[in-house]
């Protein structure tokens, strides 16, 4: 095994061993192979930097290169922007642990020789984010290779598979000339994904979230703290955060545009589809700390007379939000609120039992502009899951689920 | 006299005359709830300025040099404004800490000696707090072996125990207690107006025929350089930019919420700067006015406002010297600590568990544990300390000067926000100026150690 940092500055000898350079920096190709270093750049002081290809190197040492060519055969080097440069874009950078799910900052770079007819090929294997790593760094070139080499076994390795890397480059089109690609992040449970945007610098933070589908991006901005969330979809391009926004429960969407400056959100709630826009714009009405400022808008409801056996038959026609299928607010017949069931209650009932007879009691709701006081008490007293909230008319007009109070609590 | 329809009315007039307050603060609350939002950084990274350290520099300064050394707290208030105001702007542009940055541009070695050299400078002005706080409760009669512990054990738990946001709050409403000075300074009697004009520069105010029979004129001497620096080195400390930063990006501030943020450092460094006019002034009424020209410590300059300006002004002056010693004891081992876990890669913030994050709480505890373990059985060295950490602030602020300045021009880091033109004038002029105040500091305080060999 072989590091990046230990190569760095070693000499190097062409075919016919005369000196050529030092190594200065590595480049992976990514759009050829991910993981192989597909570039040498050699430093020759005042004279022009050479590029060394990964089948013109012979055999690789710490100290030590030797290529297969004459000097003559090597290209002087041109900056390229489809070129991962290990030096620059790795050490000291912050990447993604997509196994461990954390922002990490990479000490050094691991690396395995890999013969192929007549060439040593370098494979990334791992980024070194410990402490062995950190004391390579630290005294590479000013001590001896012995003595690092005791030192830093004093120290538990901690490193991460290149599989596993995730780079983080802001500006959109070098990250399509690296083959950067954030599918692995789409993976992760958006919980944990919100957790490592919030590590990251603004520029990598907005990279990530334009990149990412708008059914994920609509789930990480919902778990992202309130005033990162407004920032990055006040950058972001209109009509990719009005589709997301319409990925997002109304209510969310709604604290998310009352956050924006005026002209922002009505440009957002312009780009999106009527109903939702209208949907969304009766949210902004209710002011945050009020029950209506925390009800959702969309829920589930049937007549009370139905029988258990008709609810399901239609829940499984419709497309509904399995997030939403807590409980069902029942209607009488003069289309007033009338009751909650909760899921569970339905699961165990007859087929035959019509909703009314397995409604909880008492019956409980609250206007909207009942105070958050207000919510979190009778949530507290009577153990909720679900409150609905009702118009004069007794109208249900929105739920308040138990997460929302959750996360305003915890405000 | 007080019958129903009398106070209804009054109630009513009240109501109105709320109504009316209300409907011109009203277009402005958002911006109000805004700016009470990101506040905090910059006031408390002002305010922990004036620590233990500061506070004697001031209180010397007042007794050495009386009002002649007022003029140079303008300048100073716009030079502490303009470093700190560069590390906000980087933490809100860029959302990362400045130990971030210079790891990323400047490689892994500088980084590390860096920070090597942050440890023991912040080590060192650790341990100069808790001589504070041993200074303080000296002049109330405790023992510094039931005062200093107990000190330690507080400011750990208050971090260890409380969440980021709580622990925000306490140190806010500490920067409150910074008023005893003033309080402390109106009970010296000082001449308020003829201490206002030592404000502007003595140079102008002594051409003014009107005024300058009031108006001192500063001693241009090897000695008055010295305090000068001293009041500078004391003032700009190289953690304060690491911290503010930090905090700045831990608040989430963005480019929109940036002005805020910057009235929120303006505000900080004005108002430790009001703080330091009234210490100056309290001091330079009593202990210059009377002839008390040298003071071993900022405790002993608590007990001799006693006789000139009552116990108040005494048990004031002690009490901030309290408060401030406690503030920077907390703060100073938890951005030391942070920025260095921050830049080498280590799990850091009080939200972390101990599990998560221990690296990060061993040395949080250490710095406190050394600190209170200094001062019980090495205290006598205290001097000593202060002016090691003082050349040793000498060194290491150039430095880090430096190295924000050329991070605050970079383009490709800061787009359109890079320091303007005459903004960066000042910027570097004021650099310059400091690091030669600095390492004029640094030079005395070496000379001194040297010529003083350890008794």
């Amino acid at each position: 095994m072989l590091y990046a940092t230990e190569l760095m500055g070693a000499k190097t000898y062409d075919a016919q061993g005369n000196y050529v350079g030092k190594i200065r920096e590595f480049f992976i190709e990514p759009a050829e192979q991910p993981n192989r270093i597909a570039h040498y750049l050699l430093s020759r002081g005042s004279f022009q930097p050479l590029v060394a290809r990964h089948d013109q190197v012979a055999s690789v040492a710490p100290g030590n290169v030797r290529l297969n060519v004459n000097e003559r055969s090597l290209e002087p080097y041109e900056p390229n922007e489809a070129w991962l440069a290990v030096q620059k874009d790795l050490l000291d950078q912050q990447i993604i642990d997509t196994s461990g799910r954390k922002v990490v900052r990479v000490n050094d770079v691991d690396l395995a020789e890999q013969r192929t007819n007549g060439s040593i090929e370098l494979r990334v294997t791992q980024v070194d984010v410990g402490l062995p790593g950190a004391v390579r760094r630290l005294f590479q070139g000013i001590a001896p290779q012995k003595f690092i080499r005791r030192v830093q076994g004093q120290f538990p390795p901690r490193s991460i598979r290149w599989e596993f890397v995730n780079l983080v480059e802001p500006d959109p089109l070098r990250r399509l000339k690296l083959r950067i690609t954030h599918e692995k992040l789409e993976d992760l449970h958006p919980a944990d994904l919100a957790e490592i945007i919030e590590d990251l610098s603004a520029a990598e933070r907005q990279g990530i979230i334009a990149s990412l589908d708008e059914e994920t991006a609509a789930e990480v901005l919902a778990e992202l703290d309130a005033r990162l969330t407004s920032q990055i979809v006040e950058k972001l391009d209109p009509e990719k955060a009005a589709d997301i926004l319409e990925e997002m429960a109304p209510d969310a969407a709604a604290d998310l545009l009352a956050d924006l400056p005026k002209e922002t959100s009505e440009e957002l709630l312009e780009e999106m589809p009527g109903h939702e826009a209208a949907e969304v714009r009766e949210l902004l009405e209710f002011d945050p700390s009020t029950a209506g400022g925390m009800m959702n808008t969309e829920f589930v409801f049937v007549g009370e007379d139905s029988t258990r056996e008709d609810v399901l038959k239609w829940m499984r026609e419709q497309d509904l939000n399995l997030d939403q299928l807590d409980t069902i607010v029942l209607l009488d017949r003069a289309a007033q609120y009338s009751g909650t069931v909760p899921v569970a209650r339905l699961l165990l009932a007859e087929p035959e039992q019509t909703l009314a007879e397995l409604k909880i009691e008492p019956l409980l709701s609250l206007p909207p502009d009942a105070s958050e006081r207000e919510v979190f008490e009778i949530f507290d007293k009577y153990n909720l899951r679900t409150l609905t909230i009702v118009d004069e008319d007794k109208r249900p007009i929105g739920v308040i689920t138990v997460d929302d109070v959750v996360s305003k609590l915890l405000k | 006299m007080w019958n129903r329809e009398n106070i209804e009315a009054q109630w009513a007039g009240w109501t109105e005359r709320a109504e009316r307050v209300m409907s011109v603060v009203r277009p402005y609350r958002h911006r109000i709830a805004l700016f009470l939002a990101v506040v905090g950084p910059g006031l408390i990274v002002s305010n922990v300025d004036n620590d233990a350290g500061g506070i004697y520099t001031y209180a010397q300064a007042g007794a050495k040099y009386g009002n002649t050394v007022l003029w140079s707290l303008i300048p100073m208030t716009i030079a502490l404004y303009v470093s700190l105001e560069m590390c906000a702007r980087m933490g809100a542009v860029t959302g990362k800490g400045l130990s971030d940055l210079i790891r990323e541009e400047f490689g892994f070695r500088v980084t590390f000696f860096l920070m090597v050299a942050i440890l023991f400078v912040n080590l060192g002005n650790v341990m100069a707090e808790f001589t504070g706080v041993f200074w303080a409760t000296e002049t109330f009669g405790v023992s510094r072996f039931v005062s200093v512990p107990l000190a330690g054990l507080l400011v750990w738990a208050i971090v260890v125990a409380g969440t980021a946001k709580w622990v925000e709050r306490v140190f806010l409403s500490i920067c409150v207690v910074y008023l005893s000075y003033v309080i402390s300074a109106f009970f010296a009697k000082p001449e308020w107006l003829i201490a206002l004009l030592h404000l502007l520069p003595p140079q102008l105010t002594h051409y003014i025929p009107t005024v300058r029979p009031f108006v001192q004129v500063p001693p241009f001497t090897a000695g008055y350089a010295v305090i000068l620096a001293g009041l500078v080195g004391t003032t700009i400390a190289p953690w304060q930019h690491f911290y503010l930063q930090a905090a700045v990006v831990e608040k989430r501030v963005g480019p929109r919420q940036y002005a805020a943020t910057r009235n929120d450092v303006l505000v900080g460094s004005i108002s430790c700067m009001i703080i330091v006019f009234f210490i100056i002034v309290c001091t330079s009424s009593t202990l210059f006015a009377n002839g008390i020209h040298d003071i071993d410590n900022a405790g002993t300059a608590a007990l001799a406002l006693k006789p000139l300006a009552g116990k108040w002004a005494s048990a004031l002056f002690a009490l901030g010297l309290l408060n401030a010693s406690l503030f920077a004891a907390s703060i100073l081992p938890l951005s030391t600590s942070y920025v260095i876990c921050e830049a080498l890669g280590f799990e850091s913030g009080i939200d972390r568990k101990f599990s998560e994050a221990k690296i990060f709480y061993a040395l949080y505890t250490a710095l406190i544990a050394m600190g209170v373990v200094f001062v019980l059985f090495l205290g006598r060295f205290a001097n000593t300390i202060l002016l090691w950490s003082q050349v040793l602030n000498g060194f290491l602020l150039p430095v880090v000067m430096i190295f924000v300045l050329i991070l605050v021009n970079r383009r490709d880091l800061m787009g359109e926000r890079t320091n303007a033109k005459g903004f960066n004038w000042v910027a570097w002029i004021s650099t310059v100026a400091m690091i030669v105040l600095t390492l004029v500091v640094a030079y005395s305080s070496l000379r001194e150690l040297m010529s003083h060999p350890v008794s």
